[in-house]
C-alpha cells in the first residue's frame, strides 16, 4: 500500500480517529496480557525419604505465602508425603550418606535406619521445627494444590482414599508439564 | 522495650523456625484492616531476613521496621490493602 513518496505517505497516514482507536486497541491487549499477574511455582516431588520431604513443603508453603500459585506433582516416592498414614512415619535413610554420624558399614545394619529417623524426629521435635503433617495442613490451608501421580499410584497398588482428601488424583505428566510450562519458577525435588 | 507503633495484634512465634513465623505471618495479616500493623515476636534468626523478603516480595503488606531486642526479633509489618 506505502509507497516511498513523501506526498503519497501523508496522504496514507492514519487519521487522528484512526490512531485514538488503534490506541485503544492495543491498551486493551495489554490490559489482557498483564491483567493475570498472580506468580506461579510448579514443583515436581518424586523423594519420600523424612528429609526429602522437607524442601518442597516448604518451599511450596512459602511461595503460597507470598501469594504465589503453587503445584506440587508428586511421583514416585513422592507419593509418600500425600498418603496419609504413611507421610506420618517417613524414614530416614543413613545409608550413602557421609553426613550421618555412622559409618555406612554400621549404618546398613538391620534396624539401623530406625535409630536414624529416631534420633532425626528427636531434633526436628527439639529444634520445634514443623512436622510433615504440619506442613502439609499449613500448605493446604494456604491453598497449596497437591497433585498424586496416577501412574505412580497404581503401580504402587495404593488407593485414592489413601491420599489427604484434598489431593488431586487422576493426573499424569502431560499435566505437570502443563504446570511447568505456565510456571515462573519451576523445581524438581 | 515497648513498641512505638500503635499495633493492632501481636503475634508470638517465639520458638517457631523456618518457615513457620512467615507462614504464620502471612495468617495473621490476612485478618486485618489496611493501615493496621502486626507486631511478630520471633527467635528464629533466620526470621530477619525471611520476613523481610517476604514483605517485599508480597502485595498488600510493608515492613514498618524491625528490631533485635536481645534475644527476640520484633517485626513490625502494616497491611496495606
Amino acid at each position: 500500500m506505502s509507497t516511498d513518496t513523501s506526498d503519497a505517505s501523508i496522504d496514507d497516514a492514519p487519521s487522528r480517529a484512526e490512531l485514538a482507536a488503534r490506541i485503544e486497541d492495543l491498551e486493551e491487549s495489554l490490559g489482557a496480557t498483564t491483567e493475570d499477574d498472580t506468580k506461579k511455582m510448579s514443583i515436581i516431588a518424586t523423594k519420600g525419604t523424612l528429609d526429602m520431604a522437607y524442601p518442597p513443603l516448604i518451599l511450596a508453603s512459602t511461595a503460597a505465602a507470598f501469594g504465589y500459585d503453587v503445584t506440587v506433582f508428586h511421583t514416585f516416592w513422592g507419593l509418600e508425603i500425600l498418603h496419609e498414614e504413611r507421610s506420618k512415619d517417613l524414614k530416614l535413610s543413613s545409608v550413602g550418606n557421609p553426613n550421618m554420624p555412622v559409618p555406612n558399614v554400621v549404618a546398613a545394619i538391620p534396624g539401623m535406619d530406625r535409630v536414624t529417623t529416631k534420633m532425626m524426629e528427636r531434633r526436628i521435635d527439639d529444634n520445634d521445627t514443623a512436622s510433615i503433617a504440619e506442613l502439609i495442613e499449613t500448605s493446604l490451608d494456604m491453598g497449596v494444590e497437591f497433585q498424586a501421580c496416577q501412574m505412580t499410584i497404581e503401580l504402587m497398588e495404593y488407593d485414592e482414599d489413601d491420599f489427604y482428601d484434598e489431593v488431586t488424583t487422576g493426573v499424569g505428566a502431560a499435566t505437570a508439564l502443563q504446570e511447568m510450562a505456565d510456571a515462573d519458577i519451576q523445581l524438581l525435588v | 522495650m515497648s513498641a512505638e507503633f500503635d499495633t493492632a495484634e501481636t503475634l508470638d512465634v517465639k520458638g517457631a523456625s523456618c518457615p513457620m513465623p512467615v507462614l504464620k505471618t502471612k495468617s495473621a495479616t490476612d485478618g486485618l484492616d489496611p493501615g493496621d500493623i502486626l507486631e511478630v515476636l520471633a527467635t528464629d534468626s533466620g526470621s530477619m531476613s525471611d520476613i523481610d523478603g517476604w514483605a517485599s516480595g508480597t502485595g498488600g503488606v510493608e515492613l514498618v521496621d524491625q528490631i533485635e531486642d536481645g534475644d527476640v526479633y520484633r517485626h513490625y509489618i502494616r497491611k496495606t490493602e
